[in-house]
């Protein structure tokens, strides 16, 4: 039933979608990707010992090598993203089940590793649409993961139907405070959100390992782990081993259509995005600014916080101290990438996600670092965030509307 | 578009009007401060217990007898001040006086807190300012290099990226050069960085907090890049070993008891902080340079249409910045550890720039504040020794949670500079 | 003999509108030459490129007959230009000192400050040409008039022999405007040439020696006060006849729709920025709120709007209290309100005409069904709007920051007239409008007062006030000295009482004969 009326919005959410996607200014965000990649390729290459002694041979042995190095890496990031064609089709000619879902797995993984980053990115999203940055999405994503696997362990006897909204619910409440306060001391006393989301992200990081190490340790472990979640909290899997895609997915796009609908279609959205492009006209609107940043704060760091428990309750079924996601701090780039509207997130979302899981392999199988992906985020957002870089390198003309750019507040200022 | 004039008629007569509900607030905090003194410390506390605050910091010299006074009735003491200090303020008020009363106030709690968890043990006081003057010189340095940005224009929230890869670049230039080089070239880098954060806010246009994000996510990218390529690899382990700065003993004024080696007996990062808060100071306020610097931080179009390059003042100021950040960033390898780990920079660029707030952009503001912090640092350092019923991660938390209440608190009177952050455009008048 | 300053072909473009079109200027050693255009024309744009903030695309300047090329303020400073700009030039938490040697800092060894030479020579200007400055003061302590002279100071500091003023009298009460043509005839008097650049016709036959008029950036004409008069100039302005007198018909106020007592407010800085203030509108009529800027005014607007609670004294619209209500209780009431900032407060730049349109009503069916917006009915709204009033766009999609500043003005003035109100509280609405704009503002005030409406008018245009209003109070340093009817009261009367000081009986006699005075 729950899925039947998701799919229906999904199909109007599809039509709308290639309409917002045209509006944009897609080719720019297409270079900015294409150059970041360009660049980062380019310092996996430079930092290649095999290429310098190549080039003590010759320099086009050394020439064939940076692009030998390029083509590992990528490739190794393809592979790992969408998974080795060639295992694909010969695990479906042999009809073998573990095979198949061996070879289609990277792809499914790359969903799964996708879906955190669909939460993550509309909290951030949500942020700026209200003229806050919010930082926080990690420490928000922390506490999320806590309050949800608590939930899933201290609470038995509930079916499956049940236990899974109310552990997601707990994961979104748990996010929602940590939201709640920096959107509380932002309102009422101007402090600057980025530098308070910042602190409580190192408070959530200090208390959730306090926590694991203390009152939510499972006794029956040697090591610090939270007990294991009630197996009605797991969130369904659809295929068998090792495919891990589960039911968070559909969840993170129902999550967001449904913040389309509330951002676009209704006066309280309405509401926000006015406070977040035009405070003091919002003030004389009548809109009450105070309660529209708590809100949107609040609720942006249940969508982080729903990140959080995505990755416990789908993905881990406990929580364990080296629980380190980075998710938060990534979506940063996407929610920019994704010019702050759930559609845009989404997509980005789907490419760090592909990045994510496609970067982990290349790590194996080439040795770069997966912190080439921070690097590639960075460019991919500068490009970004002064299209006018793009432009004067690719020699594009500037648009005839200006392009609306992104503005956050300043300190002590409401 | 219809801007008025600058202010408002001026008033022969002030009313100056301080709020009913600010002067009740203040005086039920302090209130509750004694009351919490009271049942909490006070109570908490054996009645024949001795404080004993150890002044003589480990390892030094400068000898003097430990300060041994009995817990429960210097405590009531102070509680009984707390008492009277919370009716005042709820009867008349101090007005004027208000914050210098809350920062005694403070001042008492954390005393008490002090004395009650080392009730019955002791605790090396000496040792604990000792290091909180250590703690203090990042956050400073790096409170600075904030105030150079924002008085010319430019907010800056990339002194942690920037204080991140000077620390490895100096590690790896000290490792393969000498000690000396590998400062200049970690200080050269912070400028380098800093150039590319005022291309992009200056040039570009782009948003002040989203280049400075940029540089972060950067910075955390390719230092970690570099260190898991490289630094972490035992081949490559000669590049992580800068040496250190030494110690160096102030003659003379570093055997004064207690305070000689608070202050005097420290390597040179410490005296380089006095050093330029004392230079920075002279140099925003009583030179040509600085009252050019800061007018372009405050109104960059009157200076414009007086000569003044906006532009590439606000390079300069950007850049100097940098340049200070990547100085502080040195510390933390050359000054500390002696060895760059990922991340070891551990959110103090986001809390130098707290400092820098609560400082208002004032040097010596930003070094009291750098102090007050660096306090907070140092405590949650040695909560392991304290034998506190806190656990230790909760006492980690501090330097934090002080962020979030002073600027919760302060900042919302803080005035910066005027035309911090705005993008200056030329054509537009 | 070479004129002192020469402008040949002066032409600047911007994105989509020719500022300046081939504009020839000269200026003659000694003279008051006056630079007269309504707002939009280019005369500001001329006058930044002789001051060298912007370049021009084409033509030459001539100083003295030899060509200068000024890239920038310091080859106009070094040429010996100085300009006082329409919005002050000065940083407030600077002293007058810091302001004034800014850029031409007297120093003592290495580059260290030296203020007390700087003083000195600040003293000894002021002293000069009686502008009674004291150079230790902050200058955010400073009142509009004095910043004025400190503005003053700081061109002759650096010498200057030629001296622009934009729109000086824009901030001034009347006899402070009386006192700036005094210094102006003492700087004249002492060799130096003076350009100025207003669109009131009354000071331009007053203190100019010569007029050139501008009009859509190109030069219409030049003449001398004794050549033409104030209806001559204000049709070569505008291009076409301008009716000066708006028509009024008699009051017939009603019931009072708002009621304020005793109000005291609190400004940012904890002062009392309104400081007990009582008066009524009533349905039908015009209350004008005549004073300088910074007298209370804004403070005052933005506690009848609900956005600043008061400390003290009560406010009733309509009949019910409102003194602590918060803004939106206050429009629901029937009260609507045209911000003094426009662009800040009155708008959200970013969006389309449509959505500026339902700003406080999108709440209301039939914009909303519950939380779920109607955008169907939203461009309905949009589009019969937009026509009514006149609004030029695009499209209804257009984000309103494209539109023109008049277009603006009637986005939100359409959209508070289209409400069912009973107030309406105007602030500054014409400032900064072209003259077209500001008849067709006057027009529908006085239409909305025709048919019941109440009104409060607070605008630094004494002239707005007195044409529109049916009654006319002035505030001073937060207090309304008097309230008095229009017919009664004179230019001069409230001169004075905008400079706090209250008219003899002589005077308001006097007031009471004379005829009401024109706009000029």
């Amino acid at each position: 039933m729950e899925k039947q009326t998701q799919n229906k919005k999904k199909q109007n959410a599809v039509g709308i979608f290639f309409e917002e996607l045209s509006k944009s200014t897609g080719l720019v965000t297409f270079l900015a990707i294409l150059t970041g990649i360009i660049l980062s390729g380019l310092l996996v290459a430079v930092t290649t010992v095999e290429v310098y002694d190549a080039f003590s041979v010759s320099f086009w042995d050394g020439i064939k090598e940076i692009f030998k190095a390029a083509w590992a890496t990528y490739s190794s990031l393809f592979i790992g993203a969408f998974g080795d064609p060639t295992k694909i089709i010969t695990a479906f000619q042999g009809g073998d089940g573990l095979a198949i879902r061996r070879a289609i797995n990277p792809f499914f993984e790359s969903l799964v590793q996708a879906t955190p980053y669909i939460f993550a990115g509309l909290s951030v999203a949500l942020g700026f649409r209200v003229g806050l940055f919010n930082i926080g999405a990690e420490g928000q994503l922390f506490m999320g993961a806590m309050t949800g696997v608590f939930a899933g362990y201290a609470i038995t006897g509930l079916p499956a139907y049940i236990h899974i909204p109310v552990a997601l619910l707990a994961g979104a409440l748990g996010g929602a405070l940590w939201g709640f306060v920096p959107g509380f001391l932002k309102a009422k006393t101007g402090a600057h959100e980025v530098i308070i989301t910042i602190m409580m992200n190192y408070i959530a990081f200090k208390l959730t390992d306090f926590l694991i190490n203390g009152p939510m340790q499972d006794p029956n472990e040697y090591t610090p782990k939270t007990p294991w979640i009630q197996e009605s909290a797991h969130l369904t899997r659809f295929f068998g081993d090792p495919i891990r895609f589960h039911l968070g997915f559909f969840v993170a796009l129902g999550v967001a259509f449904l913040i389309y609908w509330l951002l676009f279609k209704t006066t309280w959205g309405f509401e926000l995005r006015t406070v977040g492009s035009n405070p003091s006209g919002a003030r004389y609107a009548g809109i009450n600014t105070t309660k529209s940043t708590i809100i949107a704060m609040s609720l942006a760091g249940s969508l982080a916080g729903l990140a959080g428990a995505n990755e416990v309750l789908g993905l881990n079924f406990r929580m364990v101290p080296s629980f380190s996601s980075g998710y938060g701090f990534d979506s940063i780039a996407l929610a920019l990438l994704g010019k702050t509207h759930p559609f845009g997130v989404v997509l980005s979302a789907l490419l760090f996600g592909f990045l994510r899981n496609g970067s982990r392999q290349m790590q194996l199988k080439s040795g770069v670092p997966i912190d080439i992906v921070s690097i590639l985020q960075a460019l991919i957002l500068a490009f970004i965030a002064a299209p006018a870089i793009i432009r004067t390198i690719y020699r594009l003309k500037k648009p005839d509307i200006e392009e609306e750019s992104i503005r956050v507040s300043g300190w002590g200022g409401k | 578009m219809a801007e008025t004039s600058v202010t408002s008629v001026v008033r022969k007569k002030v009313h100056k009007h301080q709020t009913k509900a600010r002067r009740v607030s203040m005086g039920i905090f302090f209130l509750l401060v004694a009351v919490f003194i009271w049942f909490v410390f006070i109570r908490g506390a054996d009645p024949g217990a001795l404080t004993t605050y150890v002044m003589t910091p480990g390892g030094s010299s400068a000898l003097m007898d430990n300060w041994v006074f009995p817990t429960a009735s210097t405590l009531s003491i102070l509680a009984g001040i707390c008492a009277v200090a919370g009716a005042y303020q709820l009867i008349r008020g101090f007005q004027d006086l208000t914050n210098g009363v809350l920062a005694v106030v403070s001042v008492i709690f954390v005393f008490s807190f002090l004395s009650w968890a080392s009730s019955e043990g002791s605790i090396n006081l000496a040792g604990l300012l000792r290091v909180t003057v250590v703690r203090a010189a990042p956050l400073t340095l790096g409170a600075m290099a904030g105030i150079l940005c924002e008085r010319s224009g430019t907010v800056n929230i990339a002194i942690e990226g920037m204080m991140l890869i000077s620390a490895f670049a100096s590690t790896v230039v000290a490792s393969l050069t000498n000690i000396w080089i590998g400062m200049v070239s970690g200080i050269m880098i912070g400028g380098l960085v800093a150039y590319v954060h005022g291309v992009l806010t200056i040039k570009y246009k782009v948003d002040h907090t989203i280049s400075g994000t940029v540089i972060n996510i950067f910075a955390t990218g390719i230092t970690s890049f570099l260190s898991s390529k490289f630094l972490q690899k035992t081949a490559y382990q000669y590049l992580n070993e800068p040496g250190m700065f030494p110690q160096i003993n102030v003659p003379f004024l570093s055997k004064i008891p207690f305070i000689g080696p608070i202050f005097f007996s420290h390597n040179m990062y410490v005296y380089a902080m006095f050093i330029l808060v004392a230079i920075l100071t002279v140099a925003l306020f009583s030179t040509r340079w600085g009252l050019r610097l800061r007018s372009v931080g405050e109104h960059p179009k009157a200076a414009d249409t007086l000569g003044i390059n906006v532009i590439k003042t606000r390079y300069m100021g950007v850049i100097l910045g940098g340049m200070m950040a990547g100085f502080a960033g040195t510390y933390f390898t050359l000054g500390s550890s002696g060895r760059f780990d990922e991340l070891l920079t551990a959110g103090r660029g986001y809390i130098s720039l707290a400092a820098m707030i609560f400082g208002n952009y004032h040097p010596v503001g930003a070094m009291g504040a750098g102090l007050l912090f660096g306090f907070f640092d140092s405590l949650s350092a040695k909560a392991a020794i304290l034998k506190v019923p806190v656990p230790s991660d909760f006492l980690g938390m501090m330097p934090y949670l002080a962020t979030i209440v002073v600027l919760a608190g302060v900042v919302g009177r803080s005035q910066g500079p005027a035309a911090s952050g705005k993008a200056y455009d030329k054509e537009s008048l | 003999m070479a004129s002192l300053l020469e402008l040949k072909g002066i032409t600047k473009r911007f994105p989509g509108v020719l500022a300046n079109d081939r504009i020839d200027l000269t200026l003659e050693k000694g003279e008051i030459h006056a630079l007269l255009g309504e707002n939009g024309a280019g005369k500001t744009t001329l006058m930044n490129i002789l001051y060298g903030l912007y370049s021009p695309d084409e033509g030459e300047i001539f100083v003295n007959g030899q060509k200068v090329t000024i890239n920038g303020p310091t080859d106009a400073i070094r040429a010996g230009i100085g300009m006082v700009h329409q919005h002050f030039m000065l940083i407030p938490v600077f002293t007058v000192t810091e302001n004034i040697m800014l850029g031409e800092e007297d120093v003592k060894m290495a580059g260290f400050l030296d203020r007390k030479k700087a003083a000195e020579k600040i003293k000894k200007i002021s002293d000069t040409y009686k502008l009674n400055v004291n150079p230790n003061s902050y200058v955010k302590d400073l009142p509009v008039g004095t910043q004025q002279r400190v503005e003053i100071i700081k061109i002759l500091f650096r010498e200057a022999e030629i001296l622009i003023m934009d729109e000086p009298s824009a901030v001034l009460t009347p006899q402070e405007v009386d006192e700036l043509f005094k210094i102006m005839r003492i700087l004249v008097d002492q060799g130096k040439s003076i350009i100025f650049i207003t669109h009131k016709l009354r000071e331009v036959m007053e203190c100019a020696d010569r007029i050139t008029v501008i009009r859509g950036g190109k030069v219409v004409g030049s003449t001398t006060p004794q050549e033409a008069d104030t209806k001559k100039l204000a049709a070569m302005m505008v291009g076409r006849e301008v009716e000066l007198k708006v028509k009024k018909t008699k009051a017939k106020p009603g019931n009072t729709a708002l009621h304020v007592e005793n109000l005291r407010v609190l400004n940012a800085q904890e002062q009392f920025a309104v400081d007990g203030v009582s008066f009524e509108v009533r349905e039908g009529e015009v209350l004008g709120i005549a004073g300088v800027q910074g007298n209370g005014q804004t403070e005052l607007v933005r506690a009848l709007a609900g956005l600043l609670p008061p400390t003290e004294g009560k406010i009733e619209i309509l009949g019910k209290e409102t003194t602590k209500e918060k803004p939106r209780f206050i429009s629901e009431l029937g009260s609507a309100h045209i911000p003094e900032d426009r662009q800040k407060d009155g708008l959200i730049l970013a969006f389309p005409v449509s959505e500026n349109l339902v700003l406080n009503s999108y709440f209301h069916k039939p914009f909303a069904k519950g939380i779920r917006l109607q955008f169907n009915e939203i461009a309905e709204n949009g589009k019969k709007l937009v026509d009514n009033f006149d609004i030029r766009t695009p499209s209804i999609n257009t984000p309103v920051r494209n539109l023109s500043g008049g277009n603006q003005q009637k986005v939100i003035v359409a959209r508070e007239f289209s409400r069912p109100i009973k107030l309406l509280i105007a602030s500054q609405p014409t400032r900064g409008l072209d003259v077209g704009s500001i008849e067709y503002i006057h027009e529908r005030l006085m239409k909305k007062r025709e048919e019941g409406c109440a009104i409060l008018l607070i605008s630094t245009e004494l002239d707005e006030v007195i044409q529109l209003s049916d009654r006319i109070a002035v505030m001073y340093r937060g207090k309304i000295l008097d309230i008095v009817n229009a017919e009664d009261s004179s230019k001069e009367m409230l001169g004075l009482l905008m400079a706090g000081i209250k008219p003899s009986e002589e005077m308001k006699q006097k007031a009471k004969k004379e005829e009401q005075i024109i706009l000029t």
